[in-house]
């Protein structure tokens, strides 16, 4: 049984991935109900992750929430090349 | 017994012929696997058409983080380097995107640590702390302010670029690849040579050390 916030926020990342068995995930929620730190803990431990997310958001998985990646200056393109192939030799 | 190619010689000095083998190599290359022996192999044509391929994509993001033309374009370089020193370490749990990806955050973040001096934290410092009954001891202000919102505001996305930057490396690297990246709890795992209860555990401590440093900016007082 989910009395005390210290198994609760134990319990958070595998309640957020939905990985808790049922049982446990209507325990947690209970918890949640009547316990306003959990819930505030739990809301700021996602916005935490949409935070990280969001502030990051240039990835070529997601181009549709971020801008055209830019063209490399082609001395830029050589410059790395030159620098690869010293660090090669 | 992996067949070696013969390695192409580049003209890189005339314009044309580049644009001309480039065609060439994408024609090969977009099969990763073939890229990727390529890459093992010293293949130099392998090499340029991965800068070429990725290079825009990746400064954008380092670019993101440093704000700074000069610093990224060196952060670029060391990702390269990194990349290619580390080829026979990819495995292929995770595309080759998003591990290269992750080696550019990684450089990013490094050169913005050491750029504004930024000491790493300990993350036991940082976590939940609790009374002997169980409940928390160290119950933080409200936070008022949403992720949309301080997306949207370029002083504190640099402050949640320096407070990842302040996580030690296997937490850092852990919240890039599961939250920035979002590759599975398994590809991480299997990236980072762990298991994947080990990476789950680590995963969580990471992100309560970094909500535990982002908690002083998310009260909204700087939006009053």
């Amino acid at each position: 049984m989910i009395k005390k916030c210290k198994k609760c926020i134990e319990f958070l990342a595998d309640y957020l991935e939905g990985e808790l068995p049922e049982d446990q995930a209507a325990e947690f929620e209970m918890h949640l109900n009547l316990c306003p730190p959990c819930r505030e803990y739990l809301n700021s431990y996602r916005e935490t992750i949409k935070l990280t997310r969001k502030c990051m958001c240039d990835h070529p998985e997601h181009e549709d929430d971020c801008k055209s990646p830019p063209q490399m200056p082609e001395s830029l393109v050589q410059a790395i090349i030159k620098a690869c192939k010293s660090k090669d030799e | 017994m992996t067949e070696r190619r013969t390695r192409p010689r580049l003209n890189l000095c005339r314009h044309e012929d580049r644009l001309l083998r480039y065609r060439q190599m994408n024609r090969s290359y977009t099969d990763e696997t073939v890229l990727v022996t390529g890459l093992r192999d010293g293949d130099e044509a392998a090499y340029e058409y991965l800068v070429r391929e990725h290079g825009g994509r990746l400064l954008s993001v380092i670019r993101r983080i440093l704000r700074n033309e000069d610093e990224s374009a060196d952060a670029l370089q060391d990702t390269f380097i990194a990349a290619f020193k580390n080829i026979d370490r990819f495995e292929g749990a995770a595309k080759l995107t998003t591990w290269l990806h992750q080696i550019a955050v990684n450089a990013a973040l490094m050169k913005l640590r050491k750029k504004r001096n930024i000491h790493e934290r300990s993350v036991e410092d940082l976590l939940p702390q609790f009374l002997d009954d169980g409940h928390r001891a160290d119950v933080g202000p409200t936070w008022t302010l949403t992720a949309d919102q301080v997306a949207e505001q370029a002083e504190l996305t640099g402050v949640v670029h320096e407070q990842i930057a302040a996580l030690p490396d296997q937490y850092r690297e852990v919240i890039v690849l599961r939250d920035i990246e979002q590759v599975s709890t398994d590809e991480a795992a299997q990236v980072l040579n762990i298991t994947p209860g080990a990476l789950k555990v680590r995963l969580h401590r990471a992100r309560q050390a970094l909500r535990k440093l982002l908690e002083p900016h998310m009260a909204g007082e700087k939006s009053a």
